[in-house]
């Protein structure tokens, strides 16, 4: 029979969690529309998550953009279509790798360190702190990140696009003989303006999902130092998971 | 005036507040005595409202704050300075920046009446000179004083304690001592102070209470106090042991 308490007490905590995530994200959500905005947390944190993240999503935006290219080449001269790449390679990073791959490096480097933030306010008592100085913490702590996230995301896969874009280019066209005006010509008869607005679409979604998890986490992170790491831990990798398994749903809608 | 009436609290079950009941009138300063991890800090979180009990009622000035909620509790939790345990001050502003943060947010003095005042305020205790530095860049002494003066700022009518002198050597504890004094003497304010410094914190209340397992065993004052029977509150008093001692 323990077994079955030891189901009913996971899955009663488990519904608590996802109930109290939930109204997290509507309590955050509806003091975004409260004004004052903290408007120097909010740019504050636009530089943390957004300016702060571009060397990386640079970095793997290239790198991507030259695999890419290279893998298109090879499995496109298969079927004599290798004049195909610039628009393969474009659609792949605009669609779909843009995006996730730019989420999940943003989540890695200013989502963890957002969680620990915030979880040391906890633990140190500074969101006591705020409360008792009848001062609203989702407004200071939350709103802001929120925000910065939702105008972060779809920037930085723009960025990390571009990049990847000229990453492709440098491999199929510069070392792999690709003809330049097929390249960018041929991308221009196949990708559309949906295309753009889909991936813009995702990463604005992803941005939700990261600054969320990341804030809720280190919102209710446990006592000392490992409570803090471990809530670190959790929002990384829950945040990771949902972003792809939220990219599926999209995906499969967008289509 | 601060009222609390068979305040209970359990946590997974586990009962912290067992009906506790006391009353601090105006201006009267009220010690909060008792072993470490018996609810002395859960009781003070009650008292301004981050925690809430399952019974019982805590009224400020008459007004419950179990059951306020929105602008009724800002309302209520306006009239409170908190002094934390470890200061709690924010880490990403600098000690003048800290002081003037309740000013700049709930106020709306121009910028050189804050400067003023905030100045004003770290005199008071003791920080001129330290307005540039950041928390991690000062003691744990001075943590405390700047905690103090930024609680102070908005001239609070209630004054919470959480054991502020924990940590610090005797003239620091002594110095923290004299500045609530002296505070006091000039705000007039109602305050809680939980602390284990016995007896110097006898010079400074008027009352002084006594939490154990979850209920109060003893109030009154510092002199009833040290003159009560009750053999928990003399081993506190006199600071004897729960363990036998080695030979």
């Amino acid at each position: 029979m323990n077994w079955i308490r030891a189901l009913g007490k996971f899955t009663l905590t488990t519904l608590r969690g996802l109930g109290e995530a939930g109204v997290f994200l509507v309590k955050g959500f509806s003091w975004a529309f409260i004004p004052p905005l903290k408007f120097h947390r909010f740019i504050k944190q636009i530089q943390f998550i957004g300016v702060n993240s571009t060397l990386i999503v640079l970095l793997t935006g290239a790198f991507t953009g030259m695999v890419l290219g290279i893998q298109g080449y090879y499995s496109l001269k298969k079927f004599g279509a290798d004049a195909l790449l610039g628009p393969a390679v474009a659609i792949s990073l605009i669609r779909e790798l843009g995006p996730v791959i730019s989420a999940l490096m943003v989540t890695g480097r200013a989502g963890s360190a957002l969680t620990a933030e915030i979880g040391i306010m906890r633990i140190s008592e500074q969101i006591d702190a705020l409360e008792v100085m009848a001062l609203n913490p989702f407004r200071y702590l939350v709103v802001p990140n929120f925000l910065a996230g939702i105008i972060s995301f779809p920037l930085l896969a723009s960025i990390f696009n571009v990049i990847g874009i000229y990453g492709g280019y440098l491999v199929g066209v510069k070392l792999l003989g690709v003809s330049a005006g097929g390249y960018f010509g041929e991308m221009r008869s196949y990708v559309d303006i949906q295309d753009i607005l889909d991936g813009l679409y995702k990463s604005l979604s992803f941005g939700v999902i990261m600054t969320w998890i990341c804030c809720y986490k280190g919102y209710n992170a446990g006592y000392g130092a490992e409570g803090v790491s471990k809530a670190t831990t959790q929002a990384v990798v829950t945040s990771s998971v949902l972003i792809l398994v939220w990219d599926y749903f999209l995906t499969s809608v967008m289509f | 005036m601060i009222d609390v009436i068979d305040l209970h609290k359990s946590f997974n079950g586990f009962p912290v507040l067992k009906g506790i009941s006391l009353r601090v009138e105006k201006g009267e300063i009220l010690a909060l005595i008792g072993k470490s991890g018996y609810g002395k800090s859960v009781f003070l979180k009650h008292i301004v409202g981050l925690l809430k009990g399952d019974q019982g009622k805590v009224l400020i000035n008459g007004e419950d704050i179990t059951t306020s909620k929105g602008t009724g509790l800002e309302k209520l939790r306006k009239k409170f300075g908190f002094l934390f345990q470890g200061g709690a001050l924010f880490d990403s502003l600098n000690i003048f920046d800290n002081v003037a943060f309740p000013l700049r947010e709930k106020t709306r003095m121009k910028e050189t009446d804050i400067r003023d005042k905030v100045l004003f305020e770290l005199e008071q205790v003791g920080l001129q000179g330290s307005e540039k530095k950041y928390p991690a860049e000062i003691s744990g002494g001075m943590k405390k004083r700047a905690a103090f003066a930024r609680s102070l700022i908005l001239d609070p009518e209630i004054m919470l304690f959480d054991e502020p002198t924990t940590g610090l050597d005797p003239i620091i504890a002594n110095t923290i001592h004299t500045l609530i004094k002296n505070i006091h003497e000039r705000l007039k304010f109602t305050g809680i102070i939980v602390t284990h410094e016995i007896p110097r914190i006898f010079s400074i209340v008027q009352k002084v209470a006594m939490l154990n397992d979850g209920v109060i065993i003893a109030q009154g004052t510092p002199q009833e106090i040290q003159a009560s029977p009750h053999p928990l509150v003399q081993q506190f008093i006199v600071g004897g042991t729960e363990i036998a001692e080695g030979n």
